[in-house]
């Protein structure tokens, strides 16, 4: 499906009123995997919302991205409860393990790394979420185990 | 031993986790004149749990007030202070009773929508809550009006604050409103609008089937009733649990430390650092500190700037940016301690920083910048040589 199709259908769904545009925005990240200018304007000219506003609302939440990603995005927290038990070891093991660095994005295009706030699962840090799936408790010498079976369930 | 206790502690209380028959409440409640569960909230003294800590009974009496046809019940689920995982417990293991406390709002106001704002990272859970809300209305099908529906958030820590949630359900960059007006009188398009923390909500439900005495009975004078406390960092015990409002840090630390407690973080990032020798004489509750359930304890092997500096990065990231005191009040704290750590501003620029806290106290428009101040001072006043040194 074409860009501006998929644009349609998904603004068919959700609706086109002004207070429809956070829903819009979300479910297009997670169908196009980021939100270009090309999907902006055109939800821009549908939604007959300023592109101004379209874009604006897409830079202000962090879950939006506009730049490209990987396939699966893994958000690692950095909160103070993940980084006292271990958080800084375990970046390192998926920075070693996917031979990128924080907020890079793998040559194969499958993973995006970056650090994130508060997961709310403080009491089994430390916490990443690849994409919505939470994996809690990391320790360094997991992660590997946990990046194959990723790679091959996608 | 400790364990022991708070087990036992936990049990007395069992208000948010014991199993309850929901159906029952709501039919119960709808058949109680909304003036009447007003009065009741009045009576059990509940007050909102998202951490402010408004009377919830004004709350629901100035939006029941309000003209207006059209009036909205939203549950803040954008739990997003660090060191907080309450609400997903809740909403994972009761969520019938959140339901519940929705309709019992909706009835009192004149509502027939709500909806659930739940956060980014808790997306996970969002089938689950659809299934159980599709059940819930088959449930109440013929004796209310009232549809809930879900809204996800995507990542946004000010989105927690209610005028910004609201402008993010409008589609909107989560930027917090000038106030007044409140939500309760234009609110979500414009319309009478209650905001109530999740676990606010079960509580509603708890005081409408255990009647408001009970509740009233528990905590303090100024800190009625009971608490979902977060609790993490250095402690064998973490976890979520349940505790009558009023403790002293020093029982608590007693029964959730490690032995080496050096200070408890109370309220999260925008809470308060309490050190050792405050243990005794701080009492948990909002005559005290209060919380919105985050508790963090630290034991002496951690270094009290990297936590400070934690939280200063975490404030800058999360700062909508609309405000200046609080956009580039948060930047210049954070580039203020890496100066004075790496000596090349003397010590003495702290209370330069102290001072400019006062601004983003009084000339922040919203909680986020005006609770910066708050770990920033109770650090630097009572840790100020690991700050330096």
């Amino acid at each position: 499906m074409s860009v501006l199709a998929t644009v349609k259908t998904v603004i068919d769904t959700e609706g086109t009123a002004r207070h429809n545009l956070l829903p819009v925005l979300t479910s297009l990240r997670s169908k196009l995997g980021s939100l270009s200018p090309e999907i902006l304007k055109n939800v821009s000219q549908i939604m007959d919302i300023p592109m101004a506003h379209v874009y604006g609302t897409a830079t202000f939440y962090s879950f939006l991205e506009t730049k490209p990603m990987g396939k699966n995005v893994i958000r690692l927290c950095r909160t103070i409860s993940c980084d006292m038990h271990g958080k800084r070891d375990v970046l390192n093991a998926l920075e070693d393990v996917l031979a990128v660095k924080n907020g890079e994005t793998t040559t194969d295009g499958l993973f995006t790394l970056t650090e994130t706030n508060c997961l709310g699962h403080c009491h089994e840090g430390p916490v990443m979420l690849v994409n919505d799936e939470v994996f809690s408790s990391l320790k360094p010498e997991n992660i590997p185990a946990i990046i194959d079976e990723i790679r091959k369930k996608r | 031993m400790s364990e022991d206790k708070i087990n036992k502690m936990q049990e007395k209380i069992n208000l948010i986790f014991s199993d309850c028959e929901v159906c029952e409440v709501v039919s119960q409640a709808l058949a109680e004149d909304p003036e009447q569960i007003l009065k009741m909230l009045l009576v059990s003294s509940l007050r909102g749990r998202g951490g402010a800590g408004f009377p919830t009974s004004l709350k629901w009496k100035f939006a029941r007030q309000a003209p207006g046809d059209r009036k909205f019940v939203i549950v803040n689920a954008d739990e997003g202070e660090p060191g907080t995982f309450k609400d997903r417990e809740i909403l994972e293991k009761v969520p019938y009773k959140v339901f519940a406390g929705m309709a019992i709002c909706a009835h009192t106001i004149g509502a027939r929508e709500g909806f659930i704002y739940l956060r980014g990272e808790y997306n996970y859970m969002r089938k689950t809550l659809e299934e159980q809300i599709q059940d819930f209305h088959n449930k109440i099908a013929g004796k209310l009006d009232f549809v809930i529906k879900i809204v996800s958030g995507a990542g946004a820590y000010v989105c927690g604050e209610e005028t910004a949630l609201i402008e993010s359900m409008e589609g909107k960059r989560g930027e917090p409103r000038n106030k007044p007006p409140y939500p309760v009188t234009a609110g979500y398009l414009g319309c009478p609008t209650v905001v109530n923390n999740v676990e606010t909500l079960v509580y509603v439900t708890m005081i409408m089937k255990m009647g408001p005495q009970h509740f009233a009975s528990l905590g303090t004078q100024h800190s009625r009733g009971a608490k979902v406390f977060s609790i993490s960092g250095d402690t064998p015990i973490p976890g979520i649990y349940e505790l009558e409002l009023g403790m002293s840090l020093a029982e608590f630390v007693e029964l959730f430390g490690d032995g080496d407690t050096k200070a408890v973080q109370v309220g999260g990032a925008g809470g308060f650092c309490v050190p050792r020798k405050k243990f005794t004489e701080t009492i948990i509750g909002f005559e005290g500190v209060p919380t919105g359930g985050s508790m963090m304890l630290f034991n002496s092997t951690r270094s009290m700037y990297n936590v400070l500096h934690n939280y200063l990065d975490f404030f800058c990231e999360e700062s909508c940016g609309q405000c200046t005191p609080c956009r580039v009040g948060c930047q210049q704290l954070r580039k203020g301690i890496e100066e004075v750590k790496n000596h090349s501003l003397k010590p003495v620029h702290l209370d330069v920083l102290k001072k400019m806290t006062d601004t983003m106290r009084y000339a922040s428009k919203c909680g986020l910048g005006q609770s910066v101040p708050n770990s920033f001072n109770s650090i630097i006043d009572n840790f100020r040589e690991e700050i330096i040194f």
